[in-house]
């Protein structure tokens, strides 16, 4: 039988090795998979690159993470975010390495790193300081830079709902990076609010399928990062 | 709002509303975060647009008004909105495809320079112990068909920001259409800097002064 549901978020992220590149859904308060970022803290994996459009907010979730002094390096494509000055404290005092990525180029080496695609060329970034060490090929007369697919060992992400095949629906704008998070992932671990049974969900409804997720935890009410903030919790 | 900004031309909504007259009917729009955003308040009558925010959302509608709206249905701002009727969600890498890909009509964004060449600059000033942030900008300068600029026509400290060529890390070469300031509508042509309008009030000379690089009259 296929079961991906597991017990608790601290077991399904219990094996996160040292070193490891995660990426973390999530944009703002939408799809932040807070509670599966804690029992990472918790679990204490370090060393890891971390993948996330931004670096968090307040001291919960992925800002509690990195100021936990967990992250070696993020990847992400705006790391100044509002109420949270953890990463700008580590960055500026060089104890956290950046890799700044054009938000759409950074969507798509994602997707790419979950396609089987090693490369790619886009506009974006063309003639900018963000072009630099790249390659660039013109195609149609037009010129376009190298950039590289981006597979990862763990995602963390958030959905609304889940079967036990892993088949996902999500909330809103929560699904931002979640789909392509699973598809990139050696080891998908997904949040739900609800588990469902097999065959619940309408095939012409499922947004991510089932095959591009390993781990399905069921956490019934999640937390809001934006209300954790306005509360003053702090996870470090 | 500063008072030296209100005494001469467009106000930051009467700039917002002149961006809206030149969107047509049945575009996909997408407002960049701040004086950008002002415009989905002035589109005229009869006209249907659909908004597009990067984080998956086409069908965007205003911040709610009823209600504290809810913590998963947020702009690129991430600020919560609402939903027009026909509304869709999608993925990041769809969200930048309809991007990349040409699929957006109209972008409206802000400046830090815009080169008479049209090369534009809004991510960086370049500081050394700037915490360098990009976010969605590079792309939607590389795909979208139409890139129109709404800015004050100089910094607070009176700087042009109309020049003839940046001094500010570039966003994107040559993808500027037309910039919408306080004091003057101006079309980013192969001569460079056309006049296209001078608000209510403004003379060209006042224009021109404020203006760093040649702008031909209207």
């Amino acid at each position: 039988m296929m079961n991906k549901v597991w017990s608790s978020a601290a077991e399904a992220v219990k094996d996160v090795s040292d070193g490891s590149t995660v990426m973390i859904g999530g944009f703002g308060d939408a799809g932040s998979p807070i509670e599966l970022v804690h029992a990472l803290i918790d679990q204490g994996a370090k060393d890891l690159t971390v993948v996330n459009n931004n670096t968090g907010s307040g001291e919960v979730g992925l800002a509690a993470l990195i100021k936990a002094g967990r992250v070696a390096k993020m990847i992400c494509s705006f790391p100044r975010t509002a109420h949270s000055e953890v990463f700008t404290e580590l960055y500026r005092a060089g104890q956290i390495e950046l890799e700044l990525v054009p938000q759409g180029t950074l969507a798509e080496r994602i997707r790419a790193g979950g396609a089987g695609i090693p490369a790619f060329y886009t506009a974006t970034s063309v003639g900018t300081p963000l072009e630099e060490g790249k390659e660039r090929r013109t195609f149609g007369g037009r010129d376009y830079v190298m950039e590289y697919g981006l597979p990862c060992d763990v995602s963390l992400i958030k959905a609304k709902a889940a079967d036990r095949y892993g088949n996902l629906i999500y909330n809103k704008t929560a699904r931002n990076f979640a789909p392509i998070m699973a598809m990139a992932a050696k080891t998908a671990i997904v949040q739900v609010a609800e588990v469902v049974p097999v065959g619940s969900i309408d095939p012409e409804h499922v947004v991510t399928p089932g095959i591009f997720v390993q781990r399905v935890v069921h956490i019934k009410a999640p937390q809001h990062e934006s209300e954790l903030v306005k509360q003053g919790v702090s996870y470090v | 709002m500063s008072a030296s900004q209100t005494t001469v031309g467009r106000t930051r909504e009467q700039m917002a509303e002149r961006v809206a007259q030149d969107i047509p009917d049945g575009s996909y729009v997408n407002l960049g975060i701040g004086i950008p955003e002002l415009v989905a308040k002035f589109v005229p009558e009869g006209r249907e647009l659909i908004y597009h925010t990067e984080n998956g959302l086409l069908g965007m509608g205003p911040a709610p008004t009823e209600d504290d709206g809810e913590p998963e249905l947020i702009n690129a701002g991430k600020r919560r909105v609402t939903l027009n009727p026909g509304a869709s969600f999608f993925h990041h890498a769809d969200s930048f495809a309809m991007i990349r890909g040409g699929h957006i009509d109209v972008c409206v964004l802000g400046a830090f320079q815009v080169a008479q060449n049209g090369d534009l600059a809004n991510w960086s000033t370049g500081e050394e112990d700037a915490i360098p942030a990009v976010g969605g900008a590079m792309d939607l300068v590389a795909g979208v068909k139409t890139i129109y600029v709404i800015t004050q026509h100089c910094t607070k400290h009176g700087e042009p920001k109309l020049v003839e060529s940046c001094s500010y890390p570039l966003t994107g070469v040559g993808v500027v259409s037309r910039v919408y300031t306080d004091l003057a509508v101006i079309d980013v042509t192969p001569k460079g800097f056309q006049l296209v309008e001078l608000s209510p009030g403004v003379s060209f000379e006042y224009v021109q002064e404020r203006t760093a690089a040649p702008l031909l009259p209207a």
